[in-house]
C-alpha cells in the first residue's frame, strides 16, 4: 500500500472512532497493520506526516490520544 | 501595576521566614510583561484556598504541531472571572543534562518567557524539565519556534518518554561509575520520537544515577533507574585510612560498626572489607572519600518498575540486569528499553505503567518474554523473587 492511500487508511479510522473511542497511537498502529497487512514502521512513518500537517492531532485526556482538530479551536 | 485583587488567605503565606511563592507571583503580577496571567492567577488561587476546590480544568489540545508532548493544557473553570488565567498553559522545556547552563542560556529562557507567557517558572519540575508556567493556546506556536530558535527543544509529557534526567556525574563528583551525562543525552537522543510522539500505555522514564548515592533519586522515581556500580573489591589506599584514623576519626564506630552489612573489619592498622558481603550502600566511601574508591570495572545495575501511587501504590525500582556496561554507544541498553516496551506495548492496559504490568503478570513471565536470565540480585523482598523454572506448558497434565 502506498504512503498516501495508508494516509486515507488511518485518517477515516480516527474519523470513524470520534466520539466513541479515543484512539492511542498503538491502537492505530496494531489496527492499521493487522487489516492491511503492512508493517508498523510504515503505519507510523505515514502517520507521522498526518500529524506534522495538522490533519491529525495528539491530545490528552488522562492518556494521550490521537483526533481530528476541531474546526474552531478552544 | 497595583494589585486587582484581594488576597487577605494567599497573604498568610508571605510572613514566613521562608521564601514564599505568593510574594513572587505578586512581584510578577506588579512587573511582567504580561500582568494579565499573574493577576488572575493571584485572584483564581485565593478563591481556590477560600472554597477549598480546584478551579483548574485540564486536558485538551497539547502540543506544537506534530508533537503530542511537551505542553500541558490548563483552563480556568470560572475564566469569566479571571480571564488572563482562561487559558494557563504549561511548557515544559528539555533541560540539559546535569542542569548546566550558562547565565546566557538562562537569559534567553527568561526572555522568551517574558515574551510569550506569564513570567513564571519553576526550575525544574520533578521530571527535570525547565517548567515555563502560563501561557494561552495562541501563543504556543510562537514560544516553540522561538525557543528552538535558540536551540531548545520540548520535553516529554503524557503518554510519552519524559525528559531523560541525570545526577551531576562526572561532571561535578568523583564517584560517578559511568558518564550520566552521556547516556542521558543519547538516550534522549535515540529516543525523540518516543520523546515527542506519545505511543506508550502510560508515561516512562528514565532516571540516571552515577553510583548508588544516587542523587537523582531514580529508584523511587524512574519507571527505568540506571544506577552506576562495580564489580570486584573497593580500592583501598591503607595510608590514607591511617591517616583518617590519625586525623580523630573513629573508623571503628563511625565507619566499620555502619556497615550495614558487617562486611569490614579495622584492627587499628589495616581496613578489610570482604566484598562480596558489600551491598553498595557507599557510607564507607562517603565517610573517607580519599581513602576508599569504587572498584575498578565500572558499570550500572539497571532496575526497573517505579512509581508514585495512582492505580496501585508506589513502587520501587527493582533489577533486572545486576551490570552492564554503560558506554557510547550503548547497542545493549537501547536494545533492552526496546525488548521492554514491546512486552509493555503488547500487554499494558491503557494508563498501566511498566511496573504495574509486571506486577500483574509476574516477574517471570516478564523475565522470560523480555529474554532475561534470573538472577538472586532481583530478588526485591522475601517471597516476591523470580524463582519459577516451569511455565505451565512444563507441567505433564
Ligand atoms: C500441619 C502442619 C503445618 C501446616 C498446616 C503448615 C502450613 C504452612 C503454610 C500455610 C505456610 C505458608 C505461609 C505463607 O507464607 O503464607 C507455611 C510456610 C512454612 N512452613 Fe509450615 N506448616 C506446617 C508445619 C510446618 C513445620 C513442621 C515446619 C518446620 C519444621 C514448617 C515450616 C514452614 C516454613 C519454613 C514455611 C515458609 C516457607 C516459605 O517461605 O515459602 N511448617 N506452612
Ligand atoms: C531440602 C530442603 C529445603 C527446601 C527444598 C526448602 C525450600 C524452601 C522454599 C522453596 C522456600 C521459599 C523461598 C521463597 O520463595 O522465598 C523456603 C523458605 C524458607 N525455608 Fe526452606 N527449604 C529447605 C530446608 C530448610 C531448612 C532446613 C530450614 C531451616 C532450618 C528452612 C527454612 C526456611 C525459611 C526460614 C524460609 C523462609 C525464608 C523467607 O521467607 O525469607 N528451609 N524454603
Ligand atoms: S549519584 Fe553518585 S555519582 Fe551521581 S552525583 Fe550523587 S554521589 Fe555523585
Ligand atoms: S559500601 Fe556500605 S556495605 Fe559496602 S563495605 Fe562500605 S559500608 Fe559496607
Amino acid at each position: 500500500m502506498d504512503k498516501e492511500e495508508l494516509k486515507k487508511v488511518i485518517y477515516e479510522m480516527v474519523e470513524k472512532s470520534m466520539g466513541k473511542k479515543k484512539l492511542k497511537q498503538s491502537d492505530i498502529l496494531k489496527k492499521v497493520s493487522a487489516e492491511h497487512g503492512v508493517d508498523k514502521s510504515e503505519v507510523k512513518a505515514a502517520l507521522k506526516e498526518l500529524l506534522d500537517s495538522g490533519q491529525l492531532i495528539f491530545t490528552y485526556f488522562g492518556g494521550s490520544y490521537i483526533e481530528i482538530p476541531p474546526k474552531e479551536q478552544p | 501595576m497595583a494589585l486587582k485583587h484581594e488576597t487577605p488567605l494567599l497573604d498568610e503565606l508571605e510572613k514566613g521566614a521562608f521564601p514564599s511563592f505568593v510574594k513572587e507571583i505578586k512581584r510578577a503580577a506588579e512587573t511582567a510583561e504580561n500582568p494579565d496571567f499573574a493577576q488572575d492567577l493571584l485572584g483564581q488561587l485565593e478563591l481556590s484556598y477560600k472554597e477549598k476546590v480546584t478551579h483548574w480544568k485540564h486536558g485538551g489540545i497539547v502540543g506544537v504541531r506534530g508533537y503530542g508532548a511537551g505542553v500541558i493544557g490548563r483552563y480556568s473553570d470560572v475564566p469569566d472571572r479571571f480571564p488572563g488565567v482562561a487559558h494557563f498553559h504549561t511548557i515544559r522545556v528539555n533541560m540539559p543534562a546535569g542542569f548546566f547552563y550558562t547565565t546566557e542560556a538562562l537569559k534567553t529562557i527568561c526572555d522568551i518567557w517574558d515574551k510569550y507567557g506569564s513570567g513564571l517558572t519553576n526550575m525544574h519540575g520533578s521530571t527535570g524539565d525547565i517548567i515555563l508556567l502560563g501561557t494561552k493556546t495562541e501563543n504556543l506556536e510562537a514560544a516553540f519556534a522561538h525557543l528552538s530558535s535558540r536551540g531548545w527543544d520540548l520535553g516529554g509529557s503524557g503518554s510519552a518518554v519524559r525528559t531523560p534526567s541525570c545526577c551531576v556525574g562526572p561532571a561535578r563528583c568523583e564517584w560517578a561509575c559511568y558518564d550520566t551525562l552521556e547516556a542521558t543525552y543519547q538516550t534522549t537522543m535515540r529516543f525523540q520520537d518516543e520523546l515527542h510522539r506519545p505511543m506508550f500505555p502510560y508515561k516512562f522514564k528514565f532516571k540516571f544515577a552515577g553510583c548508588p548515592v544516587d542523587c537523582i533519586a531514580s529508584i523511587a522515581r524512574a519507571d527505568m533507574s540506571v544506577i552506576g556500580t562495580w564489580k570486584g573489591n573497593i580500592q583501598i589506599n591503607q595510608d590514607e585510612v591511617r591517616n583518617y584514623a590519625s586525623s580523630g576519626l573513629d573508623i571503628q564506630k563511625e565507619v566499620v560498626d555502619l556497615c550495614p552489612t558487617e562486611c569490614m573489619t579495622w584492627d587499628g592498622n589495616e581496613l578489610k572489607i570482604n566484598d562480596e558481603d558489600c551491598n553498595r550502600c557507599m557510607h564507607c566511601l562517603a565517610r573517607m572519600p580519599k581513602a576508599l574508591k569504587p572498584g575498578q570495572e565500572r558499570g550500572a545495575t539497571i532496575l526497573l518498575g517505579s512509581k508514585a501511587p495512582i492505580v496501585t501504590g508506589a513502587l520501587m525500582s527493582w533489577v533486572i540486569v545486576p551490570f552492564m556496561k554503560m558506554e557510547p554507544p550503548y547497542e545493549e541498553f537501547f536494545e533492552l528499553v526496546e525488548r521492554i516496551w514491546e512486552f509493555w506495548d503488547e500487554h499494558g492496559k491503557n494508563r498501566e505503567r511498566i511496573g504495574e504490568l509486571i506486577e500483574r503478570m509476574g516477574f517471570p513471565v516478564f523475565l522470560r518474554e523480555v529474554g532475561l536470565e534470573p538472577h538472586p540480585a532481583m530478588v526485591k523482598e522475601p517471597r516476591r523473587d523470580p524463582f519459577y523454572f516451569w511455565t505451565e506448558e512444563d507441567i505433564e497434565k
